[in-house]
């Protein structure tokens, strides 16, 4: 038996629905998984259910390209995700599940004296946070990457950029079946293939949530969905500053093991990583509108391999292996909302857009401490809701990898 | 690939186009002067389903057109096109 049956075999699925739950977390994915895992471990509360419409890990969690990463452009962000990427780093010996988590470092390439500031920016605030991430120029990149082409095809010259050491990957369908596991091993219920149509509100208070198989009552409801916020908030008459974009993806077949850095580059909006059994893993910036559809475009398979080229020439002869396509909750402001909505006993996990994965330990913890204390931590206090209303977003598109 | 119905030059490639977003709507349940501002400037239907939004030629005739498309398929019903009423210089 392999590592990877070995852990599917271990998820005791329940065999019938509550009528009642402590909490119902609305999404199985990494971050819906994460809370109820960390309430149930750290808080002991396991009257708690997972309701998901698909499978576990079946939305973004399933679909992105699984890069753990701090390097962040405002304070609140980088202490956040600092945190999480810490957390990550003991994942596996605290779930006792090999989620393949590896760190590689990752580099982002500047190619214009505007995009070299906007590193060198990068580089002060994080050093000054103890977040070790270094200034290089293009020889420097070199030595690190030793397949990229500095003179980027003639085309894209690379400048230098910044070096984030602690940058790492896991794999993600693993981290959702460790979290998955830890939490259903004390109690918690998952129930899969499971819709939920609507909420049962008192006043300004949800509590209780309908679903296709029958309603339940909550004490308190969390809405940590991915990719279809906005149509389930709408249910509660909950109003979301976010947009969802469709995000394509796809790998190549296997290639010899070697490119051990995460390339990346934020002017031309692509990054790549190498996947255990050797695929690279490419992708680039969401579609400027707004859909549901996850329709592939010819346009991105297209500039994305021509992006990859001029950096890494090794990749010319590589086939496009398999595709998808994600749909991401992008907050206005490029930065998660996290806590309370306004509406009592309902509380929220979004606009995770292209940044959610890396988030999934500290977004989990945190929310986690929220529910189980009623007060909102420190750590995660500016990313609450309110901060439209109270002029203080957090603007930081320059650190999401994408556009 | 999408297509978008130009008023003045017909279906083009979505690449001709730059988005220029849903019409912003406030809903009936948003009460309050500074509630429905707050949500005018910052809170999105961002529908599932059949929208009305703005897209701008860029690449071509360099003039807004008013496009229906549902958000599930992508689908763009020619017949469902507006006639472009608002300057082409504005959003």
């Amino acid at each position: 038996m392999n590592e990877f049956v070995e852990t599917l075999l271990q998820l005791q699925w329940p065999s019938e629905m509550k009528r009642h739950y402590d909490v119902v977390i609305i999404g199985g994915g990494g971050h819906g998984l994460s809370t109820a895992y960390y309430l149930a471990t750290r808080h002991g509360i396991t009257n708690v259910a997972v309701i998901e419409r698909d499978y576990i890990g079946s939305g973004n969690t399933g679909r992105n390209t699984t890069i753990i990463r701090s390097n962040y452009g405002v304070p609140e962000s980088v202490r956040f995700y600092d945190h999480s990427l810490r957390l990550y780093e003991t994942l596996e010996a605290e779930t006792g599940c090999w989620i393949m988590h590896a760190t590689k470092g990752i580099i982002w390439l500047a190619h214009t004296e505007s995009g070299m500031r906007a590193e060198r920016a990068r580089c002060l605030l994080n050093q000054a946070m103890g977040v070790d991430t270094q200034l290089i120029d293009g020889a420097e990149a070199k030595r690190i990457c030793p397949q990229l082409d500095v003179s980027g095809g003639g085309r894209y010259p690379v400048l230098g950029g910044s070096y984030h050491v602690p940058g790492a990957s896991a794999r993600h369908d693993r981290v959702v079946w460790a979290l998955a596991q830890g939490a259903m091993r004390l109690g918690v219920d998952v129930h899969q293939h499971t819709t939920v149509t609507g909420f049962d509100m008192a006043g300004n208070k949800v509590v209780g949530v309908q679903t296709n198989r029958g309603s339940i009552s909550a004490g308190h409801v969390v809405l940590a969905v991915g990719g279809n916020v906005s149509e389930v908030a709408k249910h509660a008459k909950l109003r979301l500053p976010i947009r969802t974009h469709p995000l394509q993806a796809f790998v190549t077949n296997g290639y010899a093991k070697g490119l051990q850095t995460i390339v990346s580059s934020t002017e031309l909006l692509f990054y790549v990583s190498q996947t255990a059994r050797g695929q690279l893993l490419m992708g680039a910036e969401y579609e400027a509108q707004t859909s549901y559809s996850q329709q592939s475009t010819w346009r991105s398979f297209q500039s994305v391999a021509a992006k990859c080229q001029y950096l890494l020439p090794f990749v010319h002869n590589l086939k496009i292996l398999r595709q998808w396509t994600g749909r991401c909750d992008v907050s206005l402001d490029f930065t998660p909302i996290i806590g309370p909505t306004g509406i009592d006993n309902l509380a929220i996990s979004t606009g995770w857009g292209t940044w959610g994965f890396k988030a999934i330990p500290a977004g989990g913890q945190q929310l986690a401490e929220y529910l189980a204390t009623g007060t909102v931590p420190e750590m995660i206090k500016p990313f609450a809701i309110d901060r439209f209303q109270r002029d203080h977003v957090l603007a930081d598109q320059g650190s999401t990898g994408t556009k | 690939m999408l297509a978008i119905p130009c008023t003045s030059c017909g279906p083009r490639s979505v690449e001709e186009f730059r988005w220029g977003g849903a019409f912003p709507h406030v809903p009936d349940h948003v009460v309050g002067d500074e509630a429905r501002n707050l949500d005018y400037v910052w809170f999105l239907d961002n529908d599932a389903g059949p929208i009305a939004e703005r897209w701008f030629h860029e690449a071509g005739c360099r003039r807004w057109s008013t496009v229906r498309r549902d958000t599930r398929t992508d689908t763009v019903e020619p017949d469902m096109v507006e006639p472009d009423t608002v300057a082409s210089d504005s959003p």
